[in-house]
C-alpha cells in the first residue's frame, strides 16, 4: 500500500480508450467480480460484495463511471457506456445469485448432528394379539353375513350345558373341569351358576330371542378349571358361529369354513374334515388346515403331518333346536337346519404370531405386548 | 389305546390296503390313528388310537375290525366260541336287586381249574403273540383271560374264587357302614349309593369298577365263578368317582357297554381257563332286567328317510352322491338292520326303480348306544361315506349384518388409549378377596367361587384395578420402568344367586416422558398426564357437562386404592364415570412399588350410554387472532377451575381460547400464593379486531379473574 491517492481507488486509471483496451479492462473487472462472488460465505460477505461493487460512494462501478467515463474522449463515451452497463448487469446477477444461496456449506457443517443416533420415539399403543385375532375372525364372517352376538361370562347350567345337550352326568359338568360360583349346591341344577366353559350358550340365547334365519359369530372369554401350562390356561377366548335357516347343509358348513380359513390364513390353505363328537352338533367334525408353516410338506410345527387341527364344528343337533323351540317354536328340526363351529382364539394367535407360552397373553408384560404395535 | 393290525387282519383276510393307508382311512372316519409303529416282518403295525368317548364300542380289536369292514365293504365273521359240555350241578344263584343299575348278570361255574401260566389257549387266538406285540404282561391264566376278552371285544369280565362266595350273588346297593377291601389293597367304607356285587353275607366287589381282595383268584384257587355283566353308566360313574377310582372296566361301563357282549366274553374267559384243565358245572346263568334290555339291546327301530339324509348333508363331490344303496351298505355293515318300507310299497306298485324317497325302519345294534335317532344314523352314513367327499358349498344370505350397539364406542375407547401410547392387556377374571374388598365399588356385592383355582383367584373381580396393579407390578419388578397399559373387561357384582356383569376400562401408567430419548431429558409421568388421557377418552363422546372433583378425606368416598389428594372422580352428565389418580402410597408399598403409579377405572356401561361424538367441521376464521397474556397471582386455595369458570362466564363470543400457560411458585410472592400465566386468545370470524374492543375485553378479564381470587402481578 502506498499513500498515492490513486491507490485508494479500486479501479486502475485508463490510458487508452480504444476498443481493445476497453475490452481488456472490462473483462478484468468482470473476472474480479466473479472471483469475489465465488468467495462469498455468508450474509455478511454478500453485503460486503454489494458495497465493494455497487456502493454509491466507494463502489467500483461508481469509480468506473466517475473516472473512466469522465476521462474518456467524446468518441469513446458511447462504447464505454455500453460496456459499463454490461458489467453492471453481470455484477447485479452475481449479487442476486449470492443473496439466494443462504448460509455456506461451512456454516451448515458446523450444525452437523449424529443422524445414526436412534430416533426419539413415542410409545405407540398396541392392540392385544387376542383382540386383533378376534377382530380378524369376526370380520371374515361379517363378510359372509354374520352379525356379532355376545353373552354373559357367568352362565347357568341350563345355557352352558343342558340346552347344549350335555347329559346330566357329563364329565364337563364336574367341578374338576368347570369353575363354579360358590353356594350352588342347593339350587336346582339348571339354575346353578358357573363360568361359561364355551361361548356356545350364546347360541341358545340368540335363538330364544330371534327366529331363523340366524347367522352370528360369538367372540368371548371362557374359563375352565385347567392347570396352567404352555398351551393351557384357565382363561381363554373362543369364537363360536351359528347359522340356521331352511336348507343349511353339511356341505354348506364345509364351504363356509373352507372359505373362512382361506380368508384367515391365505388362499392356498386347504381344509379337511374329520368325524368328531360334541354334544350339541351331529354330525360333528374336527377341521384341519394344511400347515401354514410348511405348506403341507411336514415340519416340526405340524409334527410332520402337514396338517394343523384348528376348529370343531357340526350340524346343530336336533335336541338343541328342541330346547330353542321351547321359546321359539319356529326352530322345528324337521323344517330348518343349521351348523355351528367354534375355535380357540389363543391357539390361532399363537400360531399366527409365533407365541410359545399361552400365559404371555394375560401377563400384561410391556415387552410382549409392544411387539404387536 | 393300542391296536394290532395283525389282529385286525385275522378277522379281515381280504383287506385290500396296507397299514398306512388303513390308518388314514380310519382316521378320516373318526377312528383316529395317532401313531403307527412298525413291528417287523410278519407282525404288522401297532396303532396308537385316539377314539372319542362316544365311540367306546370301537376301543377294542373287534370294534375297530367292524369299522374296517364297513369302510371297505368286507364281511366280518361273528365271534363264537364252542365250549365243552357242562357237567351237571345246581344252578348258581344270582339275583339282581338293583334293577335300575344292573341290566344283565351272567355267571358260569368252573371247577377243578389250575391257576398258573397261560397255555397257548385255543385255536384261532394267537394270544401269546398278541400279548407280546402289545407288551401286555402275562400274569396268570385267570388275569390273562379277562385281559384278552377286554382287548378283543372291550367287555369287562371278572373271575371270583368260587369258594370265597357264600350262598350266591346279589347285585345291590351297599348298606351303610359296609366295608370292602378292593383289589388295590385299600379297605373302603361303602356308601349306601355304591353299586356292589355281594354274596349272601358280604360285599365282593364294586360293580363295574373293581373286584374285592378276599374273593380274588390266587394260585390256590380251584373253583372259579366267571362274571360278565352290564352295569348302568351313571351308577358306575358315581361309585367310581366316590372312591376316586378309574379302571378299564369303569371306563367302559360309564360310557355304555354292550348288553349282549357278556355271553361271548364269558366264553372267551372260560375257554382260556379250561385250557389248563377243569370243567364247566351247571347251566350258564343269565339274569336280565327287561326294562334295561328294552332300552339297550331291544330298542325300537328308528325311521330313516333318504330325503332327510340329503336335506342335512347336502352336495357331494361325486355326482351320484349318497344313494339308497350307500345307506343300506354302510348301516348294514355297522350292525343295523334296515327294512325298506317305501320300496316294498313301491315295488308292489311297480315303481321300485325310483328310490329317492326311500324310507327305512332301522334296528339298532346293542353295542352302539350312541345311536338313538335318525340324525345319529345320518351321521354314520356321512362318517363312513367320508366327510371329505362332500362338496364345499356356500348358501345365500339376504339379511344385513348387525354390529353390537356398543361396538363403535368400544372401538373409539380402544383407539384413543392406543393413540395415547397404552398397550391393551388382558388380566385374570379373578382376584383375591382382599383385593376385591379394596377395589370393589360396592364392597358388599363380591361373588366368591366355589372351586377357585387358588386363594389369589378366590372371587370374581369386582373391578379391573387389582388386575391392572398386578400387571404394572409385574413390569416394574422385571425392571420394565415405562408402563402404559389398559384393559377392557367385564367386572362382576351381586350375590351367588344373581351375578351382574358390566364392561369396564382400567388404565395404568408409570415411568417417564418421553419414553425413549437419547437427547432430551425425561420427566416423570404425573397425574395430569393421565388426566389428559381421560379427557381424550371422554372427548370421544357427546356430553354437555363433565368435571373432575375430589372429596374431603373424611367423606370416605375416594376409593381406598387412590391417593386422597392426588386423585379425582370423573363426573359426566351428573354421573360418576370413574376414578383415577396416583396409587395410594400404602398400596404401592404393599406391592413393593417404589415408582409413582397412576391408575384409574372408567365404568363403560355408563359411558356407552352417551352417543359417540360425530366430527363436524366449522369455519376457520381468516382474520388474525390476538393473544394477550395475563400474569396473575393467586392464593393457594384458588384452583384453576375458578379462573376457568370465571372466563367461561364472560361469554364473549370473540374470546375463543384461554389456558394456563405456566404455573410457578415464586419466593418473592407470599407464602400461600402462586403465580399463573393466563393466555387468552381473541378472534372474530368476520373482521379484524379493533384496539378499543380489545381494551374493553381485557378489562373484563381482569375484573373477572379478580373476583375469582386472582390479582394482576405488579
Amino acid at each position: 500500500m502506498t499513500n498515492d491517492p490513486i491507490s485508494n481507488l479500486t479501479v486502475p486509471s485508463l490510458t487508452s480508450f480504444d476498443e481493445a483496451a476497453l475490452d481488456k479492462a472490462f473483462a478484468a473487472l468482470a473476472a474480479q467480480a466473479r472471483d469475489s462472488a465465488a468467495a462469498i460465505d455468508g450474509p455478511e460477505a454478500v453485503e460486503a460484495f454489494r458495497l465493494e461493487w455497487l456502493g454509491r460512494k466507494q463502489g467500483r462501478l461508481t469509480d468506473v463511471s466517475g473516472k473512466w467515463l469522465k476521462a474518456a474522449p467524446a468518441e469513446a463515451k458511447k462504447s464505454l457506456g455500453q460496456r459499463f452497463n454490461a458489467l453492471k448487469t453481470v455484477v447485479e446477477g452475481l449479487l442476486e445469485q449470492a443473496s439466494g444461496s443462504g448460509p455456506s456449506d461451512a456454516a451448515l457443517a458446523a450444525e452437523a448432528i449424529d443422524i445414526t443416533l436412534p430416533g426419539t420415539r413415542r410409545l405407540t399403543g398396541s392392540e392385544h394379539p387376542i383382540t386383533k385375532t378376534l377382530n380378524e375372525i369376526v370380520s371374515v364372517f361379517a363378510a359372509l353375513g354374520y352379525s356379532v352376538g355376545v353373552g354373559p361370562e357367568v352362565e347357568t347350567d341350563y345355557y352352558n350345558f343342558e340346552s347344549m345337550n350335555f347329559p346330566p352326568g357329563h364329565p364337563a359338568r364336574d367341578t374338576q373341569d368347570t369353575l363354579v360360583v360358590a353356594n350352588q349346591e342347593r339350587r336346582p341344577l339348571r339354575d346353578r351358576l358357573l363360568l361359561r366353559t364355551h361361548t356356545s350358550p350364546v347360541q341358545m340365547r340368540t335363538m330364544e330371542l330371534q327366529p331363523p334365519p340366524v347367522r352370528i359369530v360369538i367372540p368371548g372369554k371362557v374359563h375352565r378349571n385347567d392347570a396352567a401350562d404352555a398351551t393351557h390356561s384357565p382363561i381363554f377366548h373362543q369364537v363360536e358361529g351359528l347359522c340356521v335357516d331352511t336348507n343349511i347343509t353339511f356341505s354348506d358348513l364345509k364351504g363356509t369354513l373352507d372359505h373362512a380359513m382361506k380368508a384367515l390364513f391365505g388362499s392356498s390353505v386347504k381344509t379337511r374334515f374329520f368325524p368328531s363328537f360334541f354334544p350339541f352338533t351331529e354330525p360333528s367334525a374336527d377341521v384341519q388346515i394344511s400347515c401354514i408353516f410348511c405348506g403341507g410338506k411336514g415340519c416340526r410345527k405340524c409334527k410332520q403331518s402337514g396338517w394343523i387341527e384348528l376348529l370343531g364344528c357340526g350340524m346343530v343337533d336336533p335336541a338343541v333346536f328342541a330346547f330353542a323351540a321351547e321359546k321359539q317354536p319356529t326352530y322345528d328340526p324337521k323344517k330348518i337346519s343349521g351348523f355351528a363351529f367354534g375355535m380357540g382364539v389363543e391357539r390361532i394367535a399363537m400360531m399366527k404370531y409365533g407365541v410359545s407360552e399361552i400365559g404371555q397373553f394375560y401377563a400384561g408384560d410391556m415387552r410382549f405386548l409392544g411387539q404387536f404395535a | 389305546m393300542k391296536i394290532l393290525t395283525k389282529w385286525l387282519r385275522a378277522y379281515l383276510p381280504g383287506l385290500p390296503v396296507d397299514d398306512a393307508q388303513l390308518a388314514e382311512d380310519l382316521t378320516l372316519r373318526g377312528i383316529a390313528v395317532e401313531g403307527i409303529y412298525d413291528l417287523g416282518a410278519g407282525n404288522g403295525s401297532l396303532y396308537e388310537m385316539d377314539i372319542t368317548t362316544n365311540r367306546v364300542d370301537a376301543m377294542n380289536h373287534y370294534g375297530v375290525a367292524r369299522e374296517v369292514a364297513a369302510i371297505y365293504g368286507l364281511p366280518l365273521p361273528t365271534l363264537s366260541y364252542a365250549l365243552p359240555e357242562a357237567k351237571p350241578g345246581a344252578k348258581f344263584d344270582v339275583k339282581i336287586e338293583a334293577e335300575d343299575a344292573c341290566g344283565r348278570f351272567t355267571a358260569r361255574v368252573l371247577r377243578g381249574v389250575n391257576i398258573g401260566e397261560s397255555r397257548n389257549w385255543f385255536a384261532g387266538a394267537e394270544v401269546a403273540t398278541y400279548f407280546g406285540l402289545l407288551e401286555q404282561k402275562k400274569i396268570s391264566n385267570a388275569v390273562d383271560a379277562t385281559n384278552f376278552a377286554w382287548l378283543l371285544m372291550g367287555q369287562p369280565t371278572h373271575a371270583f374264587d368260587l369258594d370265597k362266595i357264600e350262598g350266591g350273588i346279589v347285585v345291590r346297593r351297599a348298606r351303610k357302614g359296609e366295608k370292602l377291601k378292593t383289589l388295590d389293597g385299600i379297605e373302603r367304607t361303602l356308601d349306601p349309593e355304591d353299586l356292589i356285587v355281594a354274596d349272601h353275607v358280604k360285599p365282593l366287589g364294586l360293580a363295574g369298577v373293581m373286584g374285592g381282595w378276599d374273593s380274588m383268584i390266587t394260585p390256590a384257587t380251584k373253583n372259579v365263578l366267571v362274571e360278565a355283566a352290564w352295569f348302568d353308566p351313571m351308577a358306575v360313574r358315581r361309585t367310581a368317582r366316590r372312591h376316586g377310582l378309574h379302571t378299564d372296566a369303569s371306563h367302559r361301563f360309564e360310557r355304555g357297554a354292550d348288553f349282549n357282549a357278556g355271553e361271548t366274553a364269558s366264553a372267551i374267559v372260560t375257554s382260556i381257563l379250561l385250557a389248563n384243565g377243569g370243567h364247566i358245572e351247571g347251566e350258564f346263568v343269565d339274569v336280565r332286567v327287561p326294562a334295561i334290555e328294552a332300552r339297550t339291546a331291544k330298542r325300537k327301530p328308528v325311521a330313516l328317510a333318504l330325503s332327510e339324509v340329503h336335506r342335512i348333508l347336502g352336495t357331494t363331490v361325486d355326482k351320484e352322491g349318497i344313494t339308497a344303496e350307500t345307506v343300506e351298505k354302510v348301516l348294514g355293515a355297522l350292525g343295523c338292520g334296515l327294512k325298506n318300507q317305501q320300496v316294498s310299497a313301491l315295488r308292489a306298485s311297480g315303481l321300485a326303480s325310483q328310490r329317492e324317497d326311500s324310507e327305512w325302519q332301522v334296528t339298532l345294534p346293542s353295542w352302539r348306544l350312541d345311536i338313538e335317532r335318525e340324525i345319529d344314523l345320518i351321521e354314520e352314513v356321512a362318517r363312513v361315506y367320508g366327510y371329505n367327499r362332500f362338496a364345499n358349498t356356500l348358501h345365500a344370505f339376504g339379511e344385513g349384518v348387525k354390529a353390537l350397539p356398543w361396538a363403535a364406542a368400544e372401538a373409539a375407547v380402544r383407539a384413543t388409549l392406543r393413540a395415547a401410547g397404552f398397550h391393551e392387556a388382558i388380566a385374570s377374571t379373578f382376584c383375591s378377596a382382599a383385593d376385591a374388598a379394596l377395589a370393589a365399588p360396592q364392597p358388599g356385592l363380591i361373588v366368591p367361587l366355589g372351586n377357585p383355582l387358588s386363594e389369589e383367584a378366590g372371587v370374581l373381580r369386582p373391578s379391573l384395578v387389582p388386575g391392572m396393579l398386578a400387571m404394572i407390578a409385574g413390569n416394574l419388578h422385571r425392571d420394565v420402568s415405562d408402563v402404559r397399559l389398559f384393559e377392557l373387561g367385564t367386572v362382576f357384582s351381586g350375590t351367588t344367586e344373581k351375578v351382574e356383569e358390566r364392561p369396564a376400562l382400567a388404565f395404568g401408567a408409570a415411568g417417564t416422558l418421553p419414553e425413549q430419548s437419547t437427547l432430551h431429558p425425561a420427566r416423570d409421568l404425573d397425574f395430569h398426564d393421565v388426566k389428559g388421557v381421560v379427557e381424550h377418552v371422554l372427548s370421544r363422546f357427546e356430553m354437555s357437562s363433565v368435571y373432575f372433583d375430589r372429596f374431603p378425606a373424611e367423606a370416605g368416598l375416594t376409593p381406598a386404592w387412590l391417593h386422597p389428594y392426588r386423585s379425582a372422580r370423573i363426573a359426566a352428565e351428573g354421573t360418576t364415570m370413574g376414578w383415577f389418580g396416583q396409587l395410594h402410597p400404602r398400596e404401592a408399598a404393599a406391592r413393593k412399588l417404589k415408582d409413582v403409579v397412576l391408575v384409574g377405572e372408567i365404568y363403560l356401561d355408563r359411558l356407552y350410554k352417551l352417543p359417540i361424538r360425530k366430527p363436524a367441521a366449522r369455519e376457520i376464521s381468516r382474520f388474525q387472532p390476538v393473544r394477550r397474556d395475563f400474569s396473575l397471582v393467586l392464593g393457594a386455595e384458588v384452583a384453576w377451575e375458578k379462573i376457568d369458570s370465571a372466563m367461561q362466564a364472560l361469554a364473549i363470543p370473540e374470546l375463543v381460547d384461554w389456558r394456563a400457560r405456566e404455573l410457578f411458585r415464586d419466593p418473592k410472592l407470599g407464602a400461600n400464593e402462586y403465580a399463573l400465566l393466563l393466555g387468552v386468545t381473541f378472534q372474530a370470524p368476520d373482521r379484524t379486531l379493533r384496539d378499543d374492543e380489545l381494551q374493553e375485553w381485557q378489562a373484563q378479564v381482569v375484573e373477572a379473574v379478580g373476583k375469582a381470587g386472582a390479582r394482576l402481578r405488579g
